[in-house]
C-alpha cells in the first residue's frame, strides 16, 4: 500500500526536483537590495515633489520582485507557483483598483 | 497486504474493528492529535460552545426588544451584546462551521486520502482558534466591547473605550486559523487526490471547499492587516484612518470590506457543497449541470470580490464608484442563482426523500433565494439609501446565514453524523427540530423585513412604540428558533449512546466517504481507492441495484 508521500508524488505533475542556487546569485541579490535600501534613503533627501511617492515605490517594488524571484525561489518554481503568485498580485491590483475608482472620482460630484 | 499470511490476519483482525475514535484514549490523546477527524471533533464541541454564547446574546436582545422602552439592558450594555453576537457568530462559528468541522471531517475521505497534506498545520488552525476564542471569553468578561461586529473607526480608534485592541487581536488571531485551514484545503485537493479522481469527479462539496479556500487564503490577510492598522492608530496614534492625522476613515471600510464581503462566501459557498450532496443523495440523481454547479462557485469566489463597497453606499464614497459597485454586484447574484435553478432542476420530477438533511436543505434553498433577491434590493443604490442601516439590512443577512448557512450546516451535520459517529440520530425528533427551526426562523426574521421598510433603525435598545407588534412576533419566533436549535444538542448527544448504529452507507448515497467504515479507521481507507466512476453515479448505482434484484 502506498504511503502519503508516494502518493503525493505521483500524483504531482512536477517531480520535485531540487534546484539549489548558487552562493554567487544570492549575494548579487543582496547587493541589489542593499543599494536599493540606500536608494530610498538617498531618494527621501531631494523634493522630486510629485515623484516622491512614485520612486519610493518603485524601487520598493523592485526589491520586493527580487526577493520574490530569487530568495524564495519563485524563479525556478513549477507554473502552478506562477500562477498563485500572479494571482495574488491581480488581487492585490483589484483592492488598488476599485479603491481608486472611489478616491479619484470622490470630488468629481463636488466641484 | 497481498502478502498477509493466516497469523497475520488473526493480529490483524481485532485492529480492523478499531476507528479513529477508540484508537486511542485519553485527553492527551486527543489535544495532540494529528487525525483530520478528531480535529473536527475538536472544532464540532468549540464551535457549538461559541454558538449557545453568541445564542445567549442573541435572546437576551430580542427580549429587550420586546418592549419599545430599553428597560432590560442600558444602551451601553445593549450595544456591547449585539457587537459580541456579531463576532462570536461570524468569527468564531460561521466562518469555521462547516469548512473546519465537516470539511475537515470530510475532505480526505471525499478524496481517498489518509489525511489532509499538513496535518500538525491543522492542529495549529485549531489551537490559534482557541487561543483567540479564549481571549475573546476573557474580554467578554472583563467589560466586552462596543464597536460593532465591523469596528468602523473612528469610534474604533479614537471614542470607544472598550477592549476595542483585545478583540481586534483576537479577530487577526482567529484569521490566521481560518487561513490555514484554506491553505490545508487548497494544497490536499490539488495534492492528495486518489487514482483516478479527477478534477470533474470530485464531489462539489470538494469544489465548493476549493473555492472557499481561495476566499480565505486571499482576503483574510487584508483583514489582518486592516486590524492592525487599526491597533496602531488606535495605540500609538500613526495617522491612518484619522483625518486629523491625515488619515481616512473610509479607507477602513474600503479595506474592511475588502475581507468581509468575500467572507459572506466563506459562509455561504460551503452551505453549497452540502447542498449539492444533499440534493444528490435524497433524489437519487446526479446534480443537474454538474460543471456549471462546479464553475459558479469559482465565479462567486471571483466575483465577490468585486463589490464590497454596497456596504458603503451612504458613507461618502463618491457617487461614480457606487454605480460601479452597484452594477457589479448584481453579477455576483448570477452564479448563486445558477446553483439554485440547477438544484430545483435535479428536484424536478425526482422522488425526494424527506428525511431531516433534505428538510433543511429544501429550506436552505428558499430562504436562501430570499436572502440573495433582498441583497438585490439593497445593491440598488436608490432602494439602499431607504433601508440602509435599518432591520431590513438586518433581515437579508440573517436570511443569507441563519436561513442559509446554519440551516446547510444543520443538513450537513445530520446527513454525515452516521458517519462521524457511526450511529443514526432519531429521525423524528430531528424532522420535528428542522420543521420548527424553519418556521421558527421566518417567525423571527420575516417581520425584520417589514420594520426594515418601515424605517426601524438597527442597533438600538428602544425604538417608536408602533413597531412593537412586529418585534413581539420576531422575540416569539426567536424563542421557537431556540427550541428548534435546543432539541438537535439533546438528541445528538442521546444517539452517541442509544442512537441505533448506522454501518458503512445509511443512505445508500454514492461518494468514497462512504465506502469506508462508520466511524471511519484512523488511516480512513485499509486500501487507497481507485476511482473509476463520476460524482453522483446514482443512475448506474440504481441500475447495478435492479440488476442484483432481478437475480
Ligand atoms: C446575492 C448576493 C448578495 C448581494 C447582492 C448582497 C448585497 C448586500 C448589500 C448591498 C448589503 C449592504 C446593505 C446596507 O448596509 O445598506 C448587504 C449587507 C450584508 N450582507 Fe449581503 N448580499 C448578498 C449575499 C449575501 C450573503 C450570501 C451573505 C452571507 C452569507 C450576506 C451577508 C451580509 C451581511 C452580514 C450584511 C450586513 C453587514 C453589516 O452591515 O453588518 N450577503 N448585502
Ligand atoms: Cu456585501
Amino acid at each position: 500500500m502506498a504511503d502519503v508521500t508516494t502518493t503525493e508524488i505521483n500524483h504531482s505533475e512536477h517531480a520535485p526536483h531540487v534546484h539549489i542556487t548558487p552562493m554567487w546569485i544570492y549575494l548579487t541579490v543582496f547587493f541589489a537590495l542593499a543599494v536599493g535600501t540606500v536608494l530610498t534613503v538617498a531618494a527621501s533627501r531631494f523634493d522630486l515633489g510629485m515623484w516622491n511617492t512614485p520612486i519610493a515605490l518603485v524601487i520598493a517594488t523592485i526589491k520586493a520582485v527580487l526577493v520574490i524571484l530569487f530568495f524564495m525561489h519563485v524563479i525556478h518554481s513549477p507554473r502552478l507557483t506562477w500562477v498563485v503568485v500572479i494571482a495574488s498580485f491581480l488581487w492585490l491590483g483589484v483592492l488598488f483598483v476599485l479603491m481608486f475608482a472611489d478616491y479619484l472620482t470622490r470630488a468629481w460630484n463636488i466641484y | 497486504m497481498s502478502s498477509l499470511t493466516l497469523h497475520d490476519v488473526r493480529f490483524v483482525e481485532p485492529e480492523a474493528t478499531r476507528n479513529y475514535i477508540t484508537q486511542d484514549y485519553g485527553a492527551l490523546s486527543w489535544l495532540f492529535t494529528k487525525d483530520h477527524k478528531r480535529i473536527a471533533i475538536l472544532y464540532l464541541i468549540s464551535i457549538t460552545a461559541l454558538f449557545i454564547l453568541g445564542g445567549f446574546f442573541a435572546v437576551v436582545m430580542r427580549i429587550e426588544l420586546l418592549t419599545p422602552e430599553g428597560d432590560l439592558l442600558t444602551s451601553d450594555t445593549y450595544n456591547k451584546f449585539f457587537t459580541l453576537h456579531g463576532i462570536i457568530m461570524i468569527f468564531f462559528f460561521l466562518i469555521p462551521s462547516i469548512p473546519a468541522v465537516l470539511g475537515n471531517f470530510l475532505l480526505p475521505l471525499m478524496l481517498g486520502a489518509k489525511d489532509l497534506a499538513f496535518p500538525k498545520i491543522n492542529l495549529l488552525s485549531w489551537y490559534l482558534y482557541i487561543i483567540a476564542a479564549v481571549m475573546g471569553l476573557y474580554i467578554i468578561i472583563t467589560g466586552g466591547v462596543d464597536t460593532g461586529w465591523t469596528f468602523y473607526t473612528p469610534f474604533s480608534t479614537q471614542f470607544s473605550n472598550t477592549h476595542v485592541f483585545g478583540v481586534t487581536f483576537a479577530a487577526f488571531i482567529v484569521g490566521f486559523s481560518s487561513i490555514l485551514t484554506g491553505l490545508n484545503f487548497l494544497v490536499t485537493i490539488h495534492r492528495m487526490r486518489a487514482p483516478g479522481l479527477t478534477w470533474f469527479r470530485l464531489p462539489l462539496f470538494v469544489w465548493a471547499m476549493y473555492a472557499t479556500s481561495i476566499v480565505q487564503l486571499l482576503a483574510t490577510p487584508v483583514l489582518a492587516i486592516t486590524l492592525v492598522m487599526l491597533m496602531f492608530e488606535r495605540v500609538v496614534h500613526v495617522g491612518i484612518f484619522d483625518p486629523a492625522l491625515g488619515g481616512d476613515p473610509l479607507l477602513f471600510q474600503h479595506m474592511f470590506w475588502f475581507y468581509s464581503h468575500p467572507a459572506v462566501y466563506i459562509m455561504i459557498l460551503p452551505a453549497m457543497g452540502v447542498a449539492s450532496e444533499v440534493v444528490a443523495a435524497f433524489t437519487r440523481k446526479k446534480i443537474f449541470g454538474y460543471q456549471f454547479v462546479a464553475y459558479s462557485s469559482l465565479a462567486i469566489a471571483f466575483l465577490g470580490f468585486l463589490v464590497w463597497a454596497h456596504h458603503m453606499f451612504v458613507a461618502g464614497i463618491s457617487v461614480y464608484s457606487a454605480m460601479i459597485f452597484s452594477f457589479l454586484s448584481y453579477f455576483v447574484a448570477v452564479p448563486s442563482a445558477i446553483k439554485v435553478f440547477n438544484w430545483t432542476a435535479t428536484l424536478y420530477r425526482a422522488s425526494v426523500s424527506l428525511m431531516t438533511p433534505m428538510l433543511y436543505i429544501l429550506g436552505f434553498i428558499g430562504l436562501f433565494t430570499i436572502g440573495g433577491v433582498t441583497g438585490l434590493f439593497l445593491a440598488a443604490i436608490g432602494l439602499d439609501v431607504h433601508v440602509t442601516d435599518t432591520y431590513f439590512v438586518v433581515a437579508h443577512f440573517h436570511y443569507v446565514m441563519v436561513g442559509g448557512a446554519v440551516m446547510a450546516y444543520m443538513a450537513g451535520l445530520h446527513y454525515w453524523w452516521p458517519k462521524i459517529t457511526g450511529r443514526m440520530y432519531p429521525e423524528w425528533w430531528a424532522r420535528l427540530a428542522a420543521l420548527l427551526v424553519f418556521a421558527g426562523f421566518n417567525l423571527t426574521f420575516f417581520p425584520q423585513f417589514v420594520l426594515g421598510y418601515l424605517g426601524m433603525p438597527r442597533r438600538y435598545h428602544a425604538y417608536a412604540p408602533e413597531f412593537q407588534v412586529l418585534n413581539v412576533m420576531s422575540t416569539a419566533g426567536a424563542s421557537v428558533l431556540a427550541v428548534g436549535y435546543a432539541l438537535p444538542l439533546c438528541y445528538l448527544l442521546w444517539s452517541l449512546w442509544y442512537g441505533r448504529p448506522a454501518g458503512p452507507n445509511p443512505w445508500g448515497a454514492v461518494g468514497l466517504e462512504w465506502t469506508t467504515a462508520s466511524p471511519p479507521p484512523m488511516e480512513n481507507f485499509h486500501e487507497t481507492p481507485v476511482v473509476t466512476w463520476d460524482a453522483y453515479d446514482y443512475p448506474a448505482m440504481m441500475k447495478a441495484m435492479g440488476e442484483t434484484q432481478n437475480v
